[in-house]
């Protein structure tokens, strides 16, 4: 049987009156990838960054390999050493070249030495086809080239799963592509992903399972070829023919 | 006034001149490196949030030395330095740490820089979007390695011609230190100019060296924040010419 990674129970999140999670039960297992999908302020974004932590749940559970990641017990920093995260706007770090943006994860947390780093670095860079700019900066690059950074540095940390806000909004429509193919590749050699995207040809393409998010809960889920297709809820029709057919 | 006068003034009284340069600018650097040390603790601090993850302990004592640096900010940001000098000269660095004037001076603009350089650094700090800070985070690094590696360079450099002009202000503000008898540049001036009864000649002098001073000081510091943002690292340039010059580089 495939391990279980992680399984979210009851999840609760509120930003003062505004209630943005309202319950929400999933979960994920080994090399599976996950789109999230659903309309602008559904909560896909804050589901996302729970899962690291970066938000503090109020409520439910989040297991992560069985143990409960909310309880207290565990190091934060030490479990988001295992959870890598891509975001919307890049976010390199505009105070080191492209190479060191991915060597300073496995060297100042992973206590790596500079020579293992590099390697490493070197390596996924390559990966994402990014290696000749290793000794650029992130301000001299393209969006498209940034992402792509991104997910080369979050790779460094050998994560056992992936979390990607929304990778391509920030981008030209003309360099999605290069930035989804990588995403792609990760996904054939089995890294656990899950991903918010409005991207739904690739969504329906890459994903094991798609979760349609309305309003704070999980209105919908299932395999892409049922969801996109033969939808059984009303709001998931909705939905998909506003961002389909528009 | 006569400028021939002052001319031959500032010949003889050369030596006492020169004396006063060195004791205000040694006073307005250091207090100036003192103070920015100050404020990178003090504003790093302030830079600490809350978190809902926190123990009570922990939130506590974020807490407290929120009230803390608040404190000290306010205080030495809305009371002159001057009155701040006198205070703590007799009250407490003279009597208690039997300093002398000049050292004392030392700490006086140090300490009242760091309530300055605090604001400073906490603004540089808030300029570094806080998507990096996230991305570190998410990498599992701990807020100490986040700042230091990640904000702090950031918000230094973008900083940097805030916290220069400090020292610009110190230069010039040290001249208060002469009411507890600091031999800086001002209070040599008015030495030499009681001894010879002659106010406008000598002070005019003195405002030529201070402006030397600010000016030259001034022309260092925008050469320096010119070099900072020329860095590599940060100079924006066309897709092709980068990947021109990358890949020439590699
Ligand atoms: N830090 C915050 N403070 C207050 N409100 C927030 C915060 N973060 C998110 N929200 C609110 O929570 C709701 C859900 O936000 P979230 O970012 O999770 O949505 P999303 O599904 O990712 O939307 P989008 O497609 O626009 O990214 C929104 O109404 C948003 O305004
Ligand atoms: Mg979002």
């Amino acid at each position: 049987m495939v391990e279980t990674i992680l399984e979210i129970k009851d999840l609760e999140k509120s930003f003062g009156n505004l209630k943005v999670l309202r319950g929400i039960n999933f979960s994920l297992r080994q090399s599976e990838v996950v789109c999230l999908i659903g309309a602008s302020g559904s909560g896909k974004s804050t589901l996302l960054r729970c899962v690291n932590l970066l938000e503090t749940p109020d409520g439910g559970q989040i297991l992560f390999k069985g143990s409960d990641i909310l309880s207290g017990a565990i190091d934060v920093n030490v479990h988001r050493q295992k959870i890598g995260m891509v975001f919307q706007q890049f976010n390199l770090f505009n105070n080191m070249n492209v190479l060191k943006n991915c060597m300073i994860g496995p060297m100042q947390v992973l206590k790596k030495s500079e020579a293992q780093a590099k390697e490493k670095a070197l390596h996924f860079l390559n990966k994402v086809g990014m290696l000749d700019f290793a000794k650029a900066s992130p301000l001299q690059i393209s969006g498209g080239q940034k992402q792509r950074v991104a997910i080369a540095r979050a790779l460094c940390m050998d994560p056992e799963v992936l979390l990607f806000d929304e990778p391509t909004s920030a981008l030209d429509p003309e360099i999605v592509d290069e930035v989804l193919s990588v995403i792609r590749d990760l996904a054939k050699e089995g890294l656990t992903m899950m991903i918010v995207t409005h991207e739904m040809a690739f969504a329906r393409d890459v994903s094991d399972y798609v979760v349609f998010m309305d309003q704070g809960v999980i209105c919908e889920a299932g395999k892409p070829e049922v969801l996109f297709t033969k939808p059984t809820q009303e709001r998931t029709r909705a939905f998909l023919s506003r961002v389909l057919h528009h | 006034m006569s400028f021939t006068k002052a001319w031959e003034l500032f010949q003889t009284y050369l030596p006492l001149f020169a004396y006063g340069i060195r004791i205000t600018l040694f006073i307005s650097l250091s207090g100036t490196i003192i103070g920015l040390l100050i404020g990178l603790v003090v504003g790093g601090i302030r830079a600490i949030k809350v978190e809902p993850r926190d123990s009570f302990l922990q939130s506590f004592c974020k807490r407290f030395a929120h009230a803390l640096t608040s404190i000290y900010i306010e205080v030495f940001r809305g009371t002159p330095m001057i009155v701040q000098g006198m205070f703590l000269y007799h009250s407490l660095l003279k009597p208690v740490f039997g300093l002398n004037s000049v050292w004392a001076g030392v700490v006086i603009v140090s300490i009242n820089t760091g309530a300055y350089m605090a604001e400073i650094i906490r603004a540089g700090i808030q300029s570094v979007d806080i998507g990096q800070s996230e991305a570190a985070r998410s990498l599992g690094m701990t807020p100490m390695q986040s700042m230091t590696h990640i904000i702090l360079p950031q918000a230094i450099k973008n900083a940097f011609p805030a916290m220069g002009n400090e020292f610009v202000v110190n230069i010039k503000d040290t001249s208060v230190l002469n009411v507890i008898s600091v031999t800086e540049l001002y209070f040599e001036t008015a030495k030499i100019a009681g001894s010879i009864f002659r106010y406008a000649e000598p002070f005019f002098i003195s405002a030529v060296l201070y402006f030397i001073m600010t000016f030259v000081t001034t022309r260092i510091l925008r050469f320096i924040e010119k070099r900072l943002n020329h860095t590599a690292s940060s100079y924006p340039t066309s897709q092709t010419v980068v990947e021109a010059t990358v890949k020439g580089q590699l």
